[in-house]
């Protein structure tokens, strides 16, 4: 194709969107309006799955291993682990801890693994529970030999694997964990995406619709002139590139206007909901702006662009065989 | 030789020896009703000037629709410029709609632009250069005598000058055949006459014309070859010849 070409059906993209402008107008109301409910939606779910995520990101398991250290209870003829006694291979070296450490760390459902010792664990325990100076009066730590790992997760779903995993293990004792956290969360998950998932259908749907209709409008303004061209000899490309840079053009228009509203809205809600119920905001934090549009920017306008370029070749295409 | 060389003598003969426009015992059928057309067979010559006549239902449409091959026959053989339209591609029709210029009643301009647009407007389709544009584009309104209206809307133009400015569009580009279909049909007796005189001249410099038409004033005066038809045949063939009432 010639440049001059090119630059004329360019130039012919715009002029035609100043020549139809009440169909213009109606795709791009059309786009807007299914795009601005998108958008809405989108902020409010990534917002709920952000909340989700957070929550999930404080959930951990406690692994704790087989120990001969510690009060042997001689009334009750066991050690403090509960056990009457240990196989060699059942009480873990300082070395074997450390490496079951790493291979809890490269689990792919693992985000964090700390160690908390004996001493740590005591320590905490009794300040937690009676202040400092209680801690110190003990001669010897009633918790000694209790060395754990405190795991969290990156992906809650998973929980149950790992547990089974930990339990496999000889040197472990035992697992502490709330099966009721994860298996809630894991539901909010599930739940979250079935939503997502309905009301993308839904408004998939409505936009097919809308834009169904719009597209009928311009198979009316447009069966004249691709008519014309198509008599006097031009090719499909030169008769389809005009129609599908308009396209393009009402499109990017469609997608950057809610973009503009849906901005200016979150905004003012964020600001609204932290200053009006600022208690809020200890256990719920909002995205941001810029981490909304992150995402919701290019996908719009990909969305709006690609709704036009298609709609376009559609409308042609009817057109095209004369 | 290439091969595109061998097409080119091939349809070159194919006019020599049937003309420019070649229609072998053609029928078209729609899905109801009678046949369009009904073994129609008929030839004309390069540089002719030829109108087809007929009532309302005769075929006169069908047999424009099949010659720009925006219809293909039912059986039979459509050949215009040398290219069997039966065998032509789909991608291949822009090409050849470029050898015909085509006049309608109701003049097909893009009303939204201008004189000069909507003239340019089919040397861009061919893709021809700016430059030359903007020197043809002057010329050709002013042999259809629109020099000094290029800058006008369509829609401000009298029913004359716009089928003056839909006859431009269709010349500009030196096409071997013009189709004008009942190009008088929307004009008063003034401009109709001033419209055939002007395809007359069209004709002389070598164009083959064809004019579909219900005027029979026109038709009895000019004394061009007059083809009749009815109801999807040809019922009369003859040079200098005159309209025939169906009755």
């Amino acid at each position: 194709m010639k440049i001059s070409t090119l630059f004329y059906t360019i130039r012919q993209g715009f002029a035609n969107i100043f020549r139809n402008k009440w169909y213009s107008l109606a795709s791009v109301a059309t786009i807007s309006a299914c795009l601005f409910l998108f958008g809405i939606f989108y902020a409010i779910v990534t917002n709920f799955q952000s909340i989700v995520m957070k929550v999930e990101e404080g959930v951990s398991l406690t692994v704790y291993f087989h120990s001969e250290e510690g009060v042997y209870n001689e009334k009750e003829g066991h050690f403090a682990d509960g056990c009457v006694s240990h196989t060699p291979e059942q009480l873990p070296s300082d070395e074997r801890l450390e490496e079951i450490g790493q291979e809890i760390a490269r689990r792919p459902e693992v985000s964090k693994v700390v160690f908390v010792s004996d001493e740590e664990a005591w320590k905490k325990w009794a300040t937690d529970s009676y202040g400092e100076m209680y801690a110190e009066g003990f001669p010897e730590n009633p918790l000694a030999g209790e060395n754990s790992y405190e795991i969290y997760l990156s992906d809650v779903s998973m929980q149950s694997a790992l547990v089974t995993w930990l339990e496999s293990k000889p040197e472990v004792r035992s697992v502490n964990y709330s099966a009721v956290t994860a298996d809630t969360l894991s539901g909010a998950n599930l739940l979250i995406a079935y939503i997502s998932l309905g009301i993308i259908v839904i408004l998939l749907a409505v936009s097919i619709f809308l834009i169904s209709n719009t597209v009928a409008i311009g198979i009316s303004v447009r069966s004249a002139e691709i008519n014309i061209m198509k008599y006097i000899g031009a090719t499909d490309f030169f008769v389809r590139a005009p129609f599908v840079i308009e396209g393009m053009l009402i499109g990017l228009a469609g997608a950057g206007i809610p973009l503009a509203v849906i901005y200016s809205i979150y905004n003012y809600a964020l600001t609204y909901v932290m200053e009006r119920f600022s208690v809020l905001s200890n256990f719920l934090s909002f995205l941001s702006v810029e981490e909304i549009f992150h995402t919701l920017t290019p996908v719009s306008l990909i969305m709006g662009v690609g709704i036009g370029f298609f709609g376009s070749i559609i409308t042609v295409r009817k057109h095209l065989r004369v | 030789m290439s091969k595109k060389e061998m097409l080119r003598r091939r349809r070159e003969e194919m006019i020599e020896e049937n003309g420019v426009i070649f229609l072998d015992n053609v029928s078209k059928a729609y899905t109801t009703g009678s046949p369009a057309l009904n073994g129609v067979t008929l030839s004309i010559g390069r540089g002719e000037f030829v109108f087809i006549v007929g009532e309302t239902g005769s075929g006169k449409s069908t047999l424009i629709k099949l010659l720009l091959r925006e219809l293909t026959a039912t059986s039979g053989s459509v050949y215009v410029m040398g290219h069997d339209l039966g065998r032509l591609r789909h991608r291949q029709v822009p090409k050849f709609r470029r050898n015909i210029g085509v006049v309608f009643q109701d003049f097909r301009l893009l009303n939204d632009r201008n004189v000069y647009e909507n003239v340019a407007f089919a040397q861009r389709i061919v893709q021809t250069p700016p430059s030359e544009i903007r020197r043809n584009v002057p010329t050709i309104l002013a042999t259809v005598g629109l020099a000094g209206k290029y800058k006008a809307k369509t829609r401000q133009l009298s029913g004359g000058e716009q089928q003056r400015v839909a006859m431009a569009r269709a010349l500009i580009n030196n096409p071997s055949i013009l189709l004008a279909d009942e190009p008088t049909g929307n004009l008063d007796p003034k401009n109709s006459w001033e419209i055939m005189r002007l395809l007359e001249e069209i004709n002389e410099s070598g164009t083959t014309v064809v004019v579909v038409t219900h005027n029979r004033e026109i038709v009895n005066a000019m004394h061009k070859r007059v083809i009749t038809m009815r109801k999807g045949v040809i019922v009369s063939d003859e040079e200098g010849g005159e309209y025939i009432d169906e009755d």
